[in-house]
């Protein structure tokens, strides 16, 4: 540690300091690059589909069935089955997903149990959805008969995004401070009534946030949904959940690579469609943050 | 067991209490009564076992499964661990934490939710407990015009005071306070301290304090507790004019430790 540095004064930069201030640039930078990189994939997949898809967007679009063998026309009935899957998917994986939450972050002790419990959720987390999708079939649409359907398709998607509900509802119930609960039981309230009136009205937009983000990502799978119950194409709409339907996600990657003579513009559209889907949705669970944060109760 | 008919029965008579987390022994307690309309003070250094003994007085120890409470805590007569349902235990006994906890529901909805709770449900009838249970928390006066605001957003002071009038919306027994002041100012502290000396007429007080003189000033008997064992128990008066069965007392007392 020689002062090797010029001038003398007692502040002045060594040598070392010059050489450590050019290196932390130098990263700086390179960390930054590395950051831009990042981006420029999301900038460029939605300038292209804009500038190819966008043209061909418009209510018209959204609101007529296919036509010419898929070539032509819109996507109404796959827009809607989308909407169907997500909605069904989510019926039964927010109230399974909220309860076992409040099971584990309410009431459960610390025990193998539990543990066994968390083992599961992470690697059901982990699960590729492919491997969702072979056991929606062996599970809902043999085992259970519910063939190729809506509702095998979207109990598949549910089973699917259950951890993802499950996580994320636990860490919002885990946001309430433990001092919240304990002066509610002291007062003789119940676990339940201190979930009930004191966890849950705090919680509740941290739960929704997820929920959103659930949306989102259940919208664009196509694996899980293909073999269980979405349709290359169908001319009319589901009658009940035991119909198949169609799906943006599949119709995507059918009218891309199924069929012949599709004009460029029409995948693009969809393809552009799903992505302001989720978009869209994003941007509802970000605004829902923001509108917690700003009426912060504690 | 008849008391004498000159003293009352106790509210609160522990026998051979021990508690436990894990192998390591928090509180070893044998013999300790607390009679009405008495403030009785517990005084002792940090991990003396003052916070795990009010615990165990309301079951609290339920909801914390490394504890381990062994021997008898009789309230009103009956032991704390036959009384079936103890969420009417915890209804007659009111307690205030250290750090002052308003509730994230309106000022009126903090007092008014354990009557609710248990059953209360005439405007008119919650409407009187939540004024006089405000108004005997010193606060009525502060919060009367914004009774729909957050009990969580008003100042540590009034927060504590807020829990005091919520421990005292089901008109509890006993109260029990664990340092009550750690997070309150002086003025604020010395306001509640009159709101005890008036409760003290009609209820049973145990405060739990780390200020010495807090205890002197407040307390009718004092207990020391030190390492979990309770060192010294007897007359607040008697014990901070030195007549002290064990040195550490007077000790601890003049600020020789802890």
């Amino acid at each position: 540690m020689s002062d090797t540095g010029g001038g003398g004064s007692l502040f002045a930069a060594t040598a070392r300091d010059l050489d450590n201030r050019k290196k932390q640039a130098r990263y700086r930078g390179v960390f930054l690059g590395m950051t831009l990189l990042l981006i420029l994939p999301v900038f460029l997949i939605l300038a292209v589909l804009i500038s190819r898809g966008g043209p061909i967007l418009s209510l018209g679009f959204l609101f007529t069935y296919p036509s010419s063998g898929m070539t032509a026309g819109g996507v109404f009935p796959a827009l809607l089955g989308t909407i169907f899957l997500v909605t069904a998917a989510l019926v039964f994986s927010v109230p399974l997903g909220v309860a076992a939450a409040l099971y584990l972050s309410e009431y459960a002790a610390d025990n193998w149990l539990t543990r066994l419990i968390n083992l599961a959720i992470i690697n059901l987390a982990g699960v590729p959805s492919i491997v969702h999708a072979l056991f929606g079939v062996g599970a809902f649409v043999l085992f259970f008969g519910f063939g190729t359907s809506i509702l095998a398709a979207s109990l598949t998607l549910a089973v699917m995004t259950l951890p993802v509900v499950i996580v994320s509802t636990r860490e919002s119930l885990q946001a309430v401070p433990r001092a919240f609960r304990e002066a509610s039981w002291s007062m003789g309230a119940t676990r339940w009534q201190t979930i009930r009136h004191i966890v849950l009205p705090n919680s509740v937009s941290g739960i929704l946030t997820g929920v959103i983000l659930e949306v989102s990502r259940t919208a664009g799978e196509t694996a899980p949904i293909m073999f269980t119950g979405a349709a290359f194409f169908l001319p009319f709409l589901p009658q009940s959940v035991y119909d198949q339907t169609m799906a943006l996600s599949l119709h995507l990657f059918v009218i891309s690579t199924q069929v012949p003579g599709v004009p460029d513009a029409l995948p693009y559209g969809v393809a552009l469609l799903l992505i302001s889907i989720v978009l869209i949705m994003n941007s509802a669970s970000i605004a829902l943050r923001m509108v917690l944060r700003s009426r912060k109760k504690w | 067991m008849v008391a004498a008919p000159s003293t009352p029965p106790p509210v609160v008579e522990v026998n051979n209490l021990r508690i436990r987390y894990g192998k390591e022994v928090a509180l070893q307690l044998d013999e300790l009564s607390v009679v009405p309309n008495e403030i009785f003070g517990i005084i002792g250094p940090a991990g003396s076992g003052r916070t795990s003994f009010l615990k165990a007085v309301n079951r609290m120890d339920l909801f914390d499964r490394s504890m381990d409470v062994e021997g008898s805590i009789r309230f009103r007569g009956r032991d704390v661990r036959t009384w079936k349902n103890v969420y009417s235990l915890r209804r007659r006994i009111g307690v205030v934490f250290p750090l002052p906890v308003g509730l994230p529901l309106s000022v009126y909805d903090n007092v008014a939710l354990a009557p609710r709770l248990s059953g209360v449900r005439a405007k008119s009838e919650l409407n009187d407990i939540v004024e006089r249970c405000l108004r005997r928390a010193a606060l009525w006066d502060e919060v009367k015009d914004r009774l729909s605001s957050l009990g969580s957003l008003l100042s540590g002071g009034q927060q504590q005071r807020l829990t005091i009038a919520r421990g005292l919306s089901q008109d509890p027994d006993l109260l029990m306070l664990d340092e009550f002041s750690i997070a309150v100012d002086p003025v604020t502290t010395m306001r509640i301290e009159d709101v005890l000396k008036e409760l003290k007429q009609e209820l049973t007080i145990i405060l739990v304090t780390n200020l010495v003189q807090q205890a002197r000033r407040l307390a009718d008997r004092t207990a020391f507790f030190l390492g979990g064992r309770c060192i010294e128990i007897g007359a607040t008066d008697a014990i901070f004019s030195g007549e002290v069965k064990d040195r550490r007392t007077t000790d601890y007392i003049l600020g020789r430790f802890g």
